[in-house]
């Protein structure tokens, strides 16, 4: 059972200023396999930060963080290289090499990673074709990311996180800036991948909708699209696996369901919940 | 009172950090062939054509200038013995490692510097790929071997150039005349410590140019200045180690 499983990410106490700031302030929690983390706040409230020192890239002041089990804090850069292959990351604007064409861009943690095995060229070529056409961008195989649009640089960020089928992806702001039909499909992709392959998730959003979405619909890969969890023939107790996070200054300050979310009396909390 | 050493010295000591890990880097796996290959074409093959041309004109130049000296001593006949030796031990390396570190650490400080102000550096690190194993190991070994082969190639053609001067134009000596006393004037020394500079210049220009270009912060206007700051600190460097070189080779 996914519940009793140890925890994929794991944070104890958590603390990292930035100057006189918090960056991060007494941080707890754990995400298990399948299940999802809306992180919500305001602009500097520390949410990057928490994604970043999810995979150590950012070191921690004080506290331990543990990924798959393993410390990722007080490690030397160098152990944790082959760690990281196991976490996908999307990154705030795609994060793509700007001067690597989408294919180079999504195989390069296939023919790069530290610990990869050499895949054979044509197996690289299929696994690449095959997160491409995950998010509907086969097409754009030799283009350039400055020829794609905001949107679409996006999903070629999602195919990369994605081609090394990790157990864990984590999303930093994957809607920020794009128009609400933009948005809508770059969340459906997320909820597709999160049900196809079971992946666990931590979403950084400023959108209200992109948790909701990701609470209330599932996909079905019978007519391959979304559904809303009440269609569903048993309903899915998964409901409960997407938890939102609230934070503030660096504090994690609400954590709880869609419904928990929506019904809180937080002045803080509220302007991030349902208007 | 000594406050204002303090940021020199810790970026001294973050440069020698870089050092110490390209080096570690380069003998350990995995090794990016494909990356070295593509550096040396850039830094090697892009720079042939104006190491061709400074080669060709400084040789030419100096045997300009020292044609009149020469002749006032009656010593017109070592014009190709003063420009084998000034140009294999001294301009030769000092020359084209200045000009590399035009075309090339300002390269690699403004290609490393804008990925990193757009979080590229770190996506590499995320992807669980050593950005120093990645950009770093491949431009060191690249310049660190290219820069002997273009010092090599530059010396050649002053040579040449030397020799265009000195034999068809001011007819100062005959042709076997100018090759044996230029090739004559040179001993092992002179050969070891023409291609020692250049070894150690690649490995300047590559570290300090990947240097500020990984320490990049601030926008656009941070990438011109590690930029700016990489030639200059490349370019004072390579006049310090030429130093620190002929001191303890006239020594030997």
């Amino acid at each position: 059972m996914a519940e009793q499983s140890e925890p994929v990410v794991e944070f104890q106490n958590v603390n990292s200023r930035f100057g006189n700031q918090w960056a991060l302030h007494d941080v707890s929690f754990g995400l298990r396999a399948g299940e999802t983390r809306i992180i919500l706040g305001a602009a500097g409230s520390g949410k990057t930060t928490l994604l970043k020192a999810a995979i150590g890239l950012v070191q921690p002041d004080s506290g331990t963080i543990s990924l798959f089990g393993e410390k990722v804090t007080n490690r030397k850069e160098r152990d944790l290289f082959a760690l990281r292959t196991k976490a996908g990351v999307l990154f705030q604007e795609g994060g793509l090499f700007d001067s690597l064409t989408v294919r180079e861009n999504v195989e390069y943690p296939l023919v790069n990673q530290q610990t990869a095995e050499r895949l054979p060229s044509d197996e690289v070529e299929r696994r690449v074709r095959e997160a491409l056409r995950f998010v509907e961008l086969e097409q754009t195989l030799d283009q350039f990311p400055s020829e794609l649009s905001g949107g679409m640089r996006r999903r070629v960020g999602i195919a990369r996180a994605i081609v090394t089928e990790p157990p864990l992806v984590l999303y930093d702001s994957p809607t920020a800036g794009l128009d609400p039909i933009t948005a809508n499909t770059i969340m459906a992709l997320i909820a597709k991948e999160r049900d196809v392959r079971r992946t666990a998730s931590l979403i950084v959003t400023h959108r209200f909708q992109d948790g909701e979405l990701m609470a209330n619909f599932r996909y079905n890969p019978e007519n391959e699209e979304l559904v809303p969890v009440e269609e569903l023939e048993h309903a899915d107790p998964a409901k409960a696996r997407t938890k939102f996070f609230v934070m503030q200054d660096g504090e994690i300050v609400f954590t709880g369901t869609l419904e928990q979310l929506e019904e809180t009396t937080d002045p803080y909390v509220k302007r991030f919940g349902k208007h | 009172m000594l406050a204002f050493l303090k940021t020199p010295v810790a970026s001294f000591q973050e440069f020698l950090f870089l050092a110490g890990k390209a080096f570690s880097n380069v003998f350990r796996r995995p090794h990016y062939y494909d990356d070295v290959s593509l550096q040396m074409d850039i830094i090697g093959v892009g720079s042939l054509p104006i190491v061709i041309l400074t080669g060709l004109f400084s040789g030419a130049i100096i045997a300009l200038q020292m044609s009149r000296a020469l002749n006032a001593y009656g010593a017109a006949s070592q014009v190709g013995s003063i420009v084998s030796l000034t140009l294999v031990r001294e301009l030769g390396p000092v020359l084209t490692a200045l000009l590399v570190a035009g075309r090339n650490a300002s390269g690699m400080a403004s290609e490393l510097g804008s990925m990193k102000v757009t979080e590229q550096i770190d996506a590499m690190r995320a992807l669980g790929t050593d950005p120093i194993q990645k950009l770093v190991a491949p431009r060191l070994i690249a310049t660190a071997v290219m820069l002997p082969c273009l010092t090599v190639i530059s010396d050649v053609l002053g040579l040449v150039g030397a020799y265009l001067v000195s034999v068809p134009l001011l007819r100062l000596i005959t042709s076997s005349e100018y090759w044996s006393s230029s090739w004559r004037a040179l001993v092992y020394n002179d050969l070891a410590q023409g291609l020692i500079k250049p070894l150690l210049f690649g490995m300047i220009i590559a570290l300090v140019g990947c240097f500020y270009g990984i320490r990049t912060t601030g926008g656009t206007q941070g990438v011109g200045h590690a930029t700016t700051q990489a030639v200059v600190v490349a370019s004072i460097w390579i006049f310090f180690a030429t130093f620190v070189i002929d001191k303890i080779f006239v020594n030997l």
